[in-house]
C-alpha cells in the first residue's frame, strides 16, 4: 500500500508542535486516500521522540539515528529521504514549513524531480492528488494548488492544523543512512543560543503579541513581553520598531519580515500599514490595541480596544494572570 | 573573487495585484514592480566581498521577461555590480520554483564563480525554495538563511539563523548562500552609479542558448499547478470598544471566550 510520510521536525528528539500537527493532518489524508501514514525521523534522541509521536497517533516510522544529521547541514537528511523515497515511492511527503523543513523539501523535490508547495494552510484530497491552499502576495490572494509530479512534496505551515492525542502502537523500521563524504560538505562548527527568554519564535508561535512605534521606546517592549509570557506567546514587532533599533529584526512581521499565521495575533501600538498586514493578515484571530480609532488595523481585527496602551496593557496582563490563577 | 547574485523582480506589496484569469499567473505588466527586497542585501554583500578581495566581478543573474526585468538588472548594476545576465524566453512564463532553479542552474553552470548569493525568500510567493533546489541541482549544499559571511583560504564560514540562535557553518568554495535581511546595510544607488550602469554589459540569453529542455519549464513543465486563485474576502468588521478604564476586562473576556486562556 502506498504511504504518506511526515518528516519529523525536531530538535534533540523533541518533536516541534508542527510535527504533531502534521501527524493529525497526515492521519486524515491517509485514511481518505486509503494509504498508510509513516513518519521519517533523522537525528538523535529517538527514544524521546518515539513516545511523543506515538501519543499523537503516528502508526509507523522510519528511523535513522546518527550524529551526522546534527553535525552537517541538511545534505545527510536530504540524501537519506531521497534514497528512502526511491525505495518506497510514497504518494506524498509532508515537511514542516519552517526554514529547515523548506530546505529539506526543496532539496528532496529537486533530486526527485518533483514539485513542492510551501506555506500550505489546508489540504484536501482530490482523487490521487492533494489540493493545497496557499495564501500568496502577503495573504491578499488565496490559491488552490497541486503538485503534479511524484512524490507530492508539501510544506505544512505551523498552526494550520490542530494536533490530536491518539494512541498508536508505533512500529519502527530502522534504516541504514549511508552518509557520503559529499554529504559532509557543509559542516556545522558550533551552535550559538541567542535568546534567553525561551519564548517561541514568531514562525512557530500559536500566539504572537507584536509591538509597534506606539510603544515609544525599546524600554517599553517589556510591556509586550510580559503579556506574551502570560499567554505563552512569541513577540513580534513592526518595521518601525525594528528600524528604530527597539527589537531584533528576526522578530519583524511583515513584507520584509516574517509571514505568520498564528491562532491569535495581538497588535499593540501598530497602525496596520499594508506592508505589516502582508505578514499577519492570515492570522486566525486578530486583536488590536491602539489609541487612534481610525487606525487601519481595526479593519482587520476581530476585537479592538481604542485606548492608551500604557493604560490597557499592564492591566490586561494583570487581569489575565488573575484569571489564569483563578 | 567572482560572485553571481540571483535577483528577482516582484510586485510591490502595496500595489493591486491581478492574476491572469486563464492560467492564474501574475499579470506582471499590470503591477508596479520592485526588486525583491532581500536581494538588495545579497547585492550589497557581493559588492562588499568583491571589494574586500580586491579582485573579481559581481554578476547579476535574473530570469524574467524583458524589458521589465532588465530594469532589475540595471538597478543592481547601478548599485555596483559589474555585469548582468538576463535569461528571458516566452517558454519560461509560469515557471514554478523548481523550474526556476533548473534554469538558474543552467545559467550558473556557464559562469566561473566562487560564490553564488541569493535572497532567502521572495515577497511574492515567499517560498524560499529556489536556493536549496539550485544547490542540489549544482551538486552542492546551499547554505541558507545566512546573516554573516566570511571568506578566507578558499573557504566560506557563515552564521545561519536557527531557532533561538544561529549555527556557524563552514564549506569549501565554490558555494551557494542565501542571505537574510539585516546581514548588512544596503547602499542607495548614486546618480554616478546609475549613469555608469548604462555602460555596463547585460547579456540576454534565450532558452536554447542555455540548452533548456522546454518540457522542464513554464506552465506546462512545472510540477506544480495553480487550480484556482481568488482575492482574499474582506474581513467582517469585528468588535471595537473604547477604553473607559474597562477595556482590559472586555478584552480579557474576549480572550477567555475564545479559549486563549
Ligand atoms: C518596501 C517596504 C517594506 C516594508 N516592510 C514592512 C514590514 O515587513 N513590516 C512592517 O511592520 N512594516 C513594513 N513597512 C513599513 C510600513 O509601511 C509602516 O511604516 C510600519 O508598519 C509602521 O509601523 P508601526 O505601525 O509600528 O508605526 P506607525 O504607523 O507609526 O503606527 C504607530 C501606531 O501606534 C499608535 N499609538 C501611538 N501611541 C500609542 C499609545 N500610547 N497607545 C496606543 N496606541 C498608540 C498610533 O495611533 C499608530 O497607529 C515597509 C515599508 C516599505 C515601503
Ligand atoms: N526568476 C529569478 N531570477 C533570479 N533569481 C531568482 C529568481 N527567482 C528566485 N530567485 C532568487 O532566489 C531567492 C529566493 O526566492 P524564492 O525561492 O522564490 O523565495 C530570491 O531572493 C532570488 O535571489
Amino acid at each position: 500500500m502506498a504511504e504518506i510520510w511526515t518528516v519529523v521536525d525536531q530538535s534533540g528528539g523533541e518533536p516541534s508542535k508542527v510535527s504533531l500537527q502534521m501527524i493529525a493532518a497526515g492521519r486524515k489524508l491517509a485514511e481518505e486516500m486509503g494509504h498508510d501514514l509513516a513518519g521519517v525521523f533523522l537525528g538523535t534522541g529517538w527514544d524521546t521522540a518515539r513516545e511523543k509521536l506515538a501519543k499523537h497517533g503516528l502508526p509507523r516510522a522510519y528511523v535513522a539515528e546518527s550524529q551526522d544529521f546534527e553535525d552537517y547541514l541538511v545534505q545527510p537528511a536530504i540524501d537519506a529521504i531521497v534514497k528512502l523515497a526511491q525505495e518506497h515511492q510514497p504518494a506524498a511527503i509532508l515537511f514542516a514549513s519552517v526554514p529547515l523543513g523548506k530546505d529539506l523539501a526543496s532539496g528532496v523535490a529537486a533530486k526527485l524531480e518533483s514539485g513542492v508547495l510551501a506555506d500550505v494552510t489546508d489540504i484536501e484530497v482530490e482523487g490521487d492528488r492533494l489540493s493545497c491552499r496557499m495564501d500568496v502576495f502577503g495573504g491578499a490572494t488565496i490559491t488552490k494548488c497541486q503538485v503534479v509530479g511524484d512524490p507530492q512534496v508539501i510544506c505544512v505551515k505551523p498552526n494550520a492544523f490542530v494536533a490530536e492525542e491518539a494512541s498508536a502502537d508505533l512500529a519502527e523500521e530502522r534504516i541504514e543512512a549511508e552518509i557520503t563524504d559529499d554529504a559532509k560538505a557543509a559542516r556545522i562548527v558550533e551552535r550559538v543560543q541567542e535568546e534567553a527568554g525561551g519564548r517561541p519564535s514568531v514562525e512557530e508561535a500559536a500566539i504572537i503579541v507584536s509591538g509597534g512605534r506606539g510603544l515609544g521606546g525599546p524600554e517599553h517592549f517589556s510591556l509586550v513581553e510580559e503579556l506574551a509570557d502570560v499567554l505563552g506567546a512569541g513577540v513580534g514587532a513592526s518595521r518601525a520598531a525594528v528600524d528604530a533599533g527597539w527589537y531584533p529584526h528576526q522578530n519583524q512581521v511583515g513584507q520584509t519580515g516574517k509571514t505568520v499565521s498564528p491562532q491569535l495575533y495581538i497588535a499593540v501600538g501598530i497602525s496596520g500599514a499594508i506592508q505589516h498586514r502582508a505578514g499577519m493578515q492570515t492570522s486566525k484571530t486578530i486583536v488590536a490595541i491602539n489609541k487612534d480609532a481610525e487606525a487601519p488595523i481595526f479593519n482587520l481585527s476581530d476585537f479592538g480596544v481604542v485606548g492608551d496602551l500604557f493604560e490597557v496593557l499592564p492591566k490586561l496582563t494583570e487581569e489575565l494572570k488573575k484569571r489564569k490563577g483563578g | 573573487m567572482n560572485i553571481v547574485v540571483g535577483v528577482k523582480r516582484v510586485p510591490d506589496t502595496a500595489a493591486e495585484k491581478k492574476l491572469d484569469e486563464q492560467d492564474f499567473t501574475l499579470d506582471r505588466e499590470s503591477v508596479e514592480a520592485i526588486m525583491n527586497p532581500v536581494d538588495e542585501y545579497a547585492i550589497e554583500e557581493a559588492i562588499k566581498l568583491r571589494d574586500a578581495a580586491g579582485e573579481g566581478e559581481v554578476t547579476v543573474l535574473t530570469m524574467g521577461p524583458e524589458p521589465a526585468d532588465k530594469e532589475a538588472v540595471r538597478k543592481a548594476l547601478a548599485l555596483g555590480a559589474d555585469k548582468g545576465v538576463l535569461v528571458t524566453d516566452d517558454r519560461l512564463h509560469g515557471s514554478d520554483a523548481m523550474a526556476t532553479a533548473y534554469v538558474l542552474a543552467l545559467a550558473l553552470a556557464q559562469q566561473d564563480f566562487d560564490l553564488m548569493l541569493l535572497g532567502s525568500e521572495s515577497t511574492d510567493a515567499r517560498t524560499s525554495l529556489v536556493p536549496q533546489a539550485l544547490g542540489q541541482l549544482m551538486g552542492m549544499t546551499a547554505l541558507t538563511y545566512v546573516k554573516q559571511i566570511e571568506v578566507s583560504d578558499g573557504k566560506v564560514t557563515v552564521h545561519r539563523e536557527e531557532e533561538g540562535g544561529h549555527a556557524v557553518v563552514e564549506a569549501e568554495l565554490p558555494a551557494i548562500v542565501s542571505v537574510v535581511k539585516g546581514i548588512n546595510e544596503p547602499r542607495y544607488a548614486t546618480l554616478k552609479g546609475i549613469m555608469a550602469a548604462k555602460q555596463k554589459e547585460v547579456e540576454v540569453l534565450a532558452g536554447d542558448e542555455l540548452g533548456i529542455d522546454p518540457e522542464q519549464v513554464g506552465l506546462e513543465g512545472s510540477k506544480t499547478k495553480v487550480l484556482e486563485a481568488s482575492p482574499r474576502p474582506p474581513k467582517e468588521k469585528g468588535v471595537v470598544v473604547k477604553d473607559e478604564g474597562d477595556g482590559h476586562e472586555k478584552l480579557a473576556d474576549f480572550l477567555q471566550e475564545n479559549k486563549f486562556i
